[in-house]
């Protein structure tokens, strides 16, 4: 592989370890990811996406549950949330609805967002809360070692499921498109830059997005199914996706070993939570509805 | 400083307890309520909704306990005041989020109008049966403050009490209602905005530089950041040093949870709320709480009548519990009776500071209505021979 040079933006400090060190608490490293998981390389994304976008970074809040993925919050070094297993959304509604100029931004793997959370997942959808949820989705729970997620597919073996996975998947593109999504995507972490492309555009997107980004975990899911390694992993990503932007999400389900479809599938208007809420007050309330001013001056 | 006027409803006014509880919510600032409809708890976030559009601010009706119980936890982190109400079932729910708001030092502000349980139990009957879990419903250790009120009036004042408590200790305060007290109707006060004392966030002035989240100062709390102010913070539910990252080790485990703990106790002692009555003399003395209260009033009065020399000792603040005081008055009476909605919670608590020194005696309920007063003035009686 030839080396090839990043462009970027903004002043490294001498001495750095990492190009997007201004992003990360340093302090904190190393971090807890195993080698070949695909979660740092999602968070590389971000910081892309958020120097694209340029993004004020006071401005913009972190929100994980728990989980591999919901450690994140603690290495961005911006405003950010560990929160409770399954809970980073409503936390995140709370904290957007009481501070609606930051950017709020929800964190998390596929089981804390789809099993203990998926209510609150299709709520906020149906909200079309001003959230961007990125969800890392390596088919497992992977931080308690490798049990059966909403989102392993069929024949998977799993710590759970010893002898094959048998429960049907979620779809999860499908799911958020159906509970009112403003914004579905989905890459894995081979597609870094059509990946950093989605989360910057989802920054300027009003109301709830989502964005699903396959990742491996080398450790659990690919050695229990003998799958191998990360770059493995790349190589599989490399030859079953394929890139259909606008495919009809509901052909988009996720098999152990065949085709990953990935794209931006759905990108439209729907007026948000605080659009919603300001349009009836003011039919019902006229002149007597007063704008929310949440934050506490006592 | 003073309350914000345009949240409070000045005024004489004839109000059940869970809308007076709205309008203290409202009077100390709150301006953001997440719930989910529970019955006997409701009226007050419907009343919330009525009244926040108009004085600006936010309600949502969220999808469960889980949600409500976090959300106003994520409005807290933006700046605002925020409180959920429940009942029993709801109340169980959230018993995780208790702990993640002890953890991370979150004032907020749980109201629970208590029904009878276990599980669905008596929806629209009351009971003090969660007194317990109220304190120690969240797994791990940490320390919470809980409020008793006993009449509309008081479901007012002691709400904005609760969250005065809940920025000056930074600890989640739970406002323990039962049916009666939440849907009894009766005068309610609402003095002018600025008779009301409000306690403020208090909100770091170092710069993100020198300043670290966890870090308390001496003798008290933390101070605040809000998000989007600039400062990075990092705030999680795991075991964390004062920068607030997880740190996994004995010694910041011991450090973070014994100060958790011990933050609440001035209230446990000095700064304990009770209300006396007649206990100068007394040899019997009626410990009880919320509509307990009310009716062990009438017994006292019985009591009185027949000659024997009975006082009052009403439990405001329940939890931290105040033992000193109990304590105290256990070396110089002859029997503590304890009258309760549940098969005996704070009766143990009343056992454990009397050490001995007097005779406790229960006067347990299951809950679905109040005491009969006779039933109180026999264990008074009996307790007195």
């Amino acid at each position: 592989m030839n080396p090839t040079t990043i462009e970027v933006p903004y002043e490294i400090p001498a001495g750095a370890q990492n190009p997007v060190e201004p992003f990360l608490r340093m302090d904190r490293m190393p971090h807890i990811w195993c080698p070949g998981c695909g979660i740092g390389t999602t968070v590389n994304c971000f910081t892309r996406a958020l120097i694209d976008s340029k993004a004020d970074l006071d401005k913009v809040a972190v929100v994980s549950g728990i989980g591999c993925t919901g450690r994140v919050a603690g290495y961005a070094r911006l405003d950010s949330f560990h929160t409770t297993h399954g809970r980073a959304i409503p936390f995140a509604t709370g904290l957007k609805l009481s501070n609606p100029e930051l950017q709020v931004v929800v964190y998390s793997g596929d089981g804390d967002l789809f099993a203990i959370g998926g209510n609150h997942f299709i709520h906020a959808a149906r909200r079309n809360m001003d959230l961007k949820v990125i969800c890392v989705n390596n088919l497992t729970y992977a931080m308690t070692g490798g049990q059966t997620a909403p989102t392993t597919p069929g024949h998977v073996i799993s710590a759970t499921n010893p002898y094959g996975v048998f429960e049907p998947a979620f779809n999860l593109v499908a799911l958020a498109e159906a509970a009112g999504a403003s914004y579905v995507a989905r890459w894995t972490t081979y597609h870094v830059k059509q990946l950093s492309r989605s989360m910057a555009e989802v920054f300027k997107k009003k109301g709830f997005c989502f964005i699903e980004v396959l990742s491996p975990c080398p450790t659990l899911y690919q050695r229990k199914n003998k799958m191998g390694d990360g770059l493995d992993a790349m190589k599989f990503y490399k030859e079953v996706s394929k890139t259909r932007n606008g495919a009809p999400t509901s052909e988009c389900a996720l098999t152990k070993s065949g085709e990953i479809v990935v794209g931006k599938f759905v990108d439209r208007e729907r007026p948000d939570y605080f659009e919603l809420l300001r349009a009836q007050m003011t039919e019902t309330l006229g002149d007597r509805y007063t704008e929310p001013e949440v934050a506490c001056s006592c | 400083m003073h309350a914000d006027p345009r949240g409070v409803l000045t005024g004489v006014h004839f109000l059940d307890g869970d809308h007076a509880c709205c309008e203290g919510t409202l009077a100390a600032g709150a301006r953001f309520a997440a719930g989910y409809p529970i019955t006997p708890s409701t009226e007050v976030v419907e009343r919330f909704a009525s009244r926040i559009p108009t004085v600006g601010g936010i309600f949502i009706q969220m999808e469960d306990e889980l949600a409500a119980s976090i959300a106003i936890q994520g409005a807290v982190w933006g700046g605002a005041k925020a409180f959920t109400v429940t009942s029993g079932p709801g109340f169980s729910l959230m018993m995780e989020h208790i702990g993640y708001a002890a953890i991370t030092e979150t004032p907020c502000v749980f109201v629970n109008v208590q029904r009878g349980g276990p599980s669905t139990g008596l929806p629209t009957l009351p009971a003090q049966a969660d007194m317990m879990q109220a304190r120690w419903g969240s797994h791990g250790d940490y320390g919470i403050i809980a409020l008793c009120p006993n009449s509309p009036q008081e479901c007012f004042d002691l709400t904005i009490l609760g969250f005065n408590l809940s920025e000056e200790f930074r600890v989640p305060v739970m406002m323990m209602l039962d049916e009666c007290v939440g849907h009894m109707t009766e005068k309610v006060v609402i003095p002018e905005a600025d008779r009301i004392e409000v306690t403020p966030r208090r909100y770091t002035k170092l710069p993100p530089e020198e300043f670290r989240l966890f870090e308390p100062r001496p003798d008290s709390v933390p101070d605040m950041v809000r998000a989007g102010d600039g400062y990075r913070f990092h705030v999680t539910g795991l075991t964390h040093d004062e920068r607030g990252y997880p740190s996994m080790n004995v010694e910041t485990q011991d450090r973070m949870v014994r100060r958790l703990v011990d933050k609440v106790k001035p209230l446990a002692n000095g700064r304990a709320l009770c209300e006396t009555e007649n206990l100068e003399d007394a040899e019997v003395v009626v410990v009880s709480y919320g509509i307990t209260s009310r009716v062990a009033q009438r017994a006292l009065q019985m009591a009185r009548r027949q000659g024997i020399r009975a006082g009052k000792f009403r439990l405001i603040s329940a939890w931290p519990f105040p033992e000193q005081r109990i304590e105290e008055l256990a070396g110089r009476v002859k029997a503590f009776v304890v009258p309760e909605l549940n098969l005996g919670q704070m009766v143990h608590e009343v056992a454990r500071a009397a050490r001995g020194k007097a005779a406790v005696i229960p006067v347990s309920h299951a809950g679905g209505t109040v005491h009969n007063p006779d039933v109180i003035l026999k264990a008074i009686v009996e307790a007195a021979r």
